[in-house]
């Protein structure tokens, strides 16, 4: 029950971003050229409401199903790794116009060959573990 | 109620909806960020025992697995029993760029040229998509974050790391956009 439960959150996550097509590689090339408001009509949306969750949950101190108030983790104060992560995540995000997510998804929405998207996804997280102590963070 | 779900759904209703997945987790105790899972994956296959880090306890990940498995079977029913039935609406300007690149707009959610089994034939298009996954395989585990990571939940909670991030993942993005397809694609 509790395993389902998960299952169904990812159910509705894909459903999510298959009808709002995020999924598509088209969508993301005409987000990157600024030709349609549809993507960040969907990310400004979320973030929107997103931080006024975060807020009310925050200032309420909300307790999530366990009882326990719901903290949201600060992400380390280093700032090199996330230009320079972010910056290659996007060089492949462009390329491929599926984030790790929506590759899963649209493997499921029966594009088969993003399996070969997945495995360079495996590959690259390898090879992150193996360089991270020879990379500036 | 199924033939409103299969309407193709607005910008504002998407937003919305990934917002209550973020929620839901995080009333479930958990935090939203689909990348972490391809690092317990490979801790799966065997990586901790080569790399430290991947030694790590891949239990408390067994939710995000499981809603990685879920994820996969609601892109399989969104393509069964959600899809609408009327082409994608780009804009007519991207069918044209994209037109000039050698790529067709067929009016579904990938091309062809890239993502039919066809298309795999082609060593070339293989390659591309195996440093497209690889570039962003590894740049989301060096970010510690993907978009759902840093783009929903790191700009929810104000987070100026995830800010940065978001900033590199558009710079990547425009720079492979207008610099690098054009020649490889």
């Amino acid at each position: 029950m509790k395993s389902l439960k998960y299952i169904l959150a990812g159910i509705l996550f894909g459903v999510v971003m298959s009808k709002s097509e995020a999924i598509s590689w088209f969508r993301i090339q005409e987000m990157f050229r600024f030709q349609s408001f549809h993507m960040y009509g969907i990310i400004g949306t979320a973030i929107i409401l997103g931080i006024i969750s975060v807020f009310i949950i925050k200032k309420l101190k909300l307790k999530d199903v366990s009882g326990k108030i719901i903290v949201f983790q600060n992400k380390e104060p280093h700032y090199r790794k996330y230009i320079y992560g972010g910056i290659i995540f996007g060089l492949g995000w462009a390329l491929t116009g599926a984030c790790p997510g929506p590759m899963f998804v649209n493997m499921g929405y029966g594009y088969l060959s993003m399996l070969v998207v997945i495995i360079g996804a495996l590959l690259g997280t390898y090879l992150y573990g193996l360089l991270k102590d020879k990379l500036p963070h | 109620m199924i033939e409103l779900i299969k309407q193709p759904w607005s910008w504002y209703f998407s937003g919305f909806m990934i917002v209550m997945v973020m929620l839901i987790l995080v009333f479930w105790g958990k935090s939203f960020g689909f990348s972490s899972n391809l690092r317990t994956i490979c801790t799966l296959a065997g990586a901790g025992k080569r790399l430290n880090f991947f030694d790590f306890n891949w239990k408390a990940q067994r939710w995000n697995l499981l809603f990685l498995i879920g994820s996969i079977i609601g892109g399989y029913l969104s393509a069964h029993y959600l899809s609408a039935p009327q082409a994608m609406k780009l804009s007519s300007v991207t069918i044209h760029d994209l037109r000039k690149l050698g790529i067709t707009f067929n009016g579904e959610l990938n091309p062809e040229e890239l993502f039919s089994l066809q298309a795999l034939k082609s060593p070339k298009t293989v390659f591309i998509l195996l440093i497209g996954g690889l570039m962003v395989g590894f740049g989301s585990r060096y970010a510690g974050g993907c978009t759902s990571g840093h783009a929903i939940s790191g700009l929810s909670n104000l987070q100026v790391p995830s800010l940065i991030a978001v900033i590199g993942f558009f710079i990547g993005g425009l720079i492979m956009t207008f610099l690098i397809i054009p020649f490889i694609i």
